[in-house]
């Protein structure tokens, strides 16, 4: 047996803390809490309230943009149809709009987090296991506090998507900076850019294959979160996977899952185009 | 006072240099230096002064410092002791914004596997020096046309680098380099990853294009015959410390030490030594040769492997002029064989 003496009551200081900060913070997460929930609404009801074929069109459309392959977009629209018939569109355009919200907060804090662990190898030392913690830590411990501060509902869902999706464009971020050509980088130093100028005219653009696959593991993440979102309240189609566990509905769960399935793939090949045009932007002029 | 004046450099590579700087300057070598303080020496006390409008050749091996040196004349590394300036400007104390400044007028440069800008095309690559001054795009356009016509690549604005051989690549590197119109051409290694072919013909475009725009040029090189053709002159590191500095003919009639004596063994001495400092020299006045108008004449810049045929073939001694068709000197058949052995 452990000694009991050497026992550190961790859990009591941060439960301390997390009242703390509720007593004294709660009406700044809250308005903080109110303006991402009025975005995701706004999405939501634009996604809900446009006619299925509208949506249907404009998969198409981005994934000619990106791919210019009709085969590959005829297949997304097909799988995008089929979500339809398995009547799970509405709770799908609710899990979209909690998906495109959580990943493009994603992007926005992880895109700038990586360049930063890029810059500054200390940082970098600093960030590594926090992004490891951020992976591996159970979601369940962080959506506790989540709760408390946000109370239930979307908000808390898509924090938690966050936490779990951000640190892979985070970390590929990072590494296709660090994979820039030093050459390059000093042949543009050499003619006098700014560190501006290197990163917006040189690094930021040959990352960009990198930073593109980062989104794409980004956006899967957050897709295989939702199930754990709508514990806390999210609606859409993890709602119906837990219904059908709590039921004991086996069909409703296995309908539930291939539209979750569905519309990951349909999101990875989107990203996996981007990427690829990224990567070959000078292809097309050959 | 020179146009570019380094004055004694050093620069120490690791995490606390002034223990290994202490070394350095008692006396210590780079290997002792490492040994003892895990700190390596990338150059010693090396103070050089460069002419505006020659080419300045810097030659050593792998490790002895040269691309170190190159890099300090345009702050890419910053000595750990040492002045560096042009015109006597100190580049030193230059600020970021002011150093952004002096790069982008005064200096281009051309890197050994080119550092071209993978995602841009010829023109984009081309024109990269003037966009960052801030150029507008039609303006720079004109330019950069001018000097990828003149590199011998009209045609291929629309390619990318990777659709490009390695000649044509550096020639990119140097059309970019000049489109700035620079007062100063560094150039790290520049031919070094082409083939000999190439490289052959990428020198003589450099010569040619030096011929007519007098840009001070400073040239990096581990390779003695390509110092020799395009240097005016010649400085050989070797471990971080300069070993000598002279005009080509001067290293190979005077190597300063076995180092350099070593390198210039293998050297065609027929297209290095001129008749100058072959030729018998006369001193003004003495001029006695008041014979016969059929003896060979000869430059006084003329190499001696076109001496060695002019010779065989009439077997009399040949007379040399200068610039201004005086005499200057003479050359005999002896002299032309004991030129040529040694």
């Amino acid at each position: 047996m452990f000694p009991e003496q050497l026992n550190v009551p961790l859990g009591k200081w941060v439960n301390q803390f997390v009242d703390w900060l509720v007593i004294n913070y709660g009406a700044a997460f809250e308005a903080f809490a109110d303006s991402l929930l009025t975005v995701l609404v706004a999405l939501e009801q634009v996604l809900r309230g446009a006619p299925w074929w509208v949506v249907l069109i404009a998969i198409a459309t981005i994934t000619w943009h990106a791919s210019k392959n009709w085969k590959l977009a005829a297949g997304l629209v097909i799988a995008m149809f089929a979500i339809g018939t398995l009547g799970l569109w509405d709770k799908a355009m609710q899990t979209l709009a909690l998906m495109i919200v959580a990943t493009s907060l994603s992007v926005i804090i992880g895109v700038p987090v990586g360049i930063a662990m890029a810059m500054s190898n200390r940082l970098r030392a600093i960030m590594l296991p926090v992004l490891d913690t951020m992976q591996t830590m159970p979601s369940f411990v962080y959506l506790i506090p989540a709760l408390m501060l946000f109370g239930l509902g979307k908000v808390p869902a898509i924090l938690a998507t966050v936490i779990y999706a951000a640190p892979p464009v985070i970390r590929l971020t990072d590494l296709g900076i660090r994979l820039v050509d030093q050459e390059v980088i000093e042949a543009s130093r050499s003619f006098g850019a700014s560190r501006k100028q290197i990163l917006f005219g040189v690094q930021l653009p040959l990352a960009l294959p990198n930073i593109m696959a980062g989104i794409n593991q980004t956006t899967m993440m957050s897709i295989s979160m939702v199930v754990i979102a709508s514990m806390i309240g999210a609606r859409g189609l993890g709602e119906q996977v837990l219904m059908g566990i709590q039921r004991l509905d086996v069909g409703a769960g296995m309908e539930a899952g291939i539209a979750i399935v569905l519309l990951a793939v349909v999101f990875d090949r989107i990203g996996q185009a981007y990427g690829k045009r990224s990567q070959r932007s000078h292809a097309e002029d050959v | 006072m020179s146009y570019i004046e380094i004055r004694n450099i050093f620069k120490i590579f690791g995490p606390d240099p002034e223990g290994a700087l202490e070394l350095a300057r008692a006396g210590s070598d780079k290997d002792e230096i490492l040994a003892k303080t895990g700190h390596t020496v990338g150059l010693h006390d090396v103070s050089l002064s460069i002419e505006q409008g020659e080419t300045f050749v810097v030659m050593g091996l792998s490790g002895s410092g040269k691309s170190t040196l190159i890099r300090h004349l345009n702050r890419l590394i910053d000595p750990t002791v040492g002045s560096v300036s042009f015109g006597g400007e100190d580049i030193l104390a230059m600020d970021i914004p002011a150093l952004n400044a002096f790069r982008r007028k005064r200096l281009g440069m051309v890197f050994q596997r080119f550092g071209l800008l993978p995602h841009r095309n010829v023109m984009d690559n081309v024109a990269y020096g003037l966009e960052i001054q801030g150029t507008d795009r039609k303006s720079r356009e004109v330019a950069a046309s001018k000097w990828i016509e003149r590199v011998g690549l009209a045609g291929y604005e629309a390619k990318f680098p990777d659709q490009l051989s390695g000649g044509m690549q550096q020639r990119v590197g140097l059309a970019r380099a000049l489109a700035t119109d620079p007062e100063v051409l560094l150039m790290d290694e520049a031919f070094s990853a082409l083939d000999p072919l190439i490289r052959s013909d990428m020198q003589d475009e450099l010569m040619k294009l030096q011929a007519e725009l007098h840009k001070t040029i400073v040239f990096i090189t581990h390779d003695l015959d390509e110092a020799l053709k395009l240097g005016d002159r010649i400085a050989i590191l070797k471990d971080g410390k300069l070993v000598q500095v002279g005009r080509p003919e001067e290293i190979i009639l005077h190597p300063a030490d076995d180092y350099v004596q070593d390198f210039t063994r293998d050297v065609n001495r027929g297209r290095v030594l001129q008749a100058r400092s072959v030729m018998q020299r006369l001193t003004p006045g003495s001029d006695r040769s008041e014979d016969d108008s059929n003896t060979p004449v000869i430059r006084d810049d003329t190499r001696l492997e076109d001496i060695v045929s002019i010779s065989l073939k009439t077997g009399q001694t040949i007379s040399v002029m200068d610039r201004d068709d005086n005499r200057v000197g003479l050359i005999d058949r002896d002299q032309v064989i004991s030129a040529l052995s040694r």
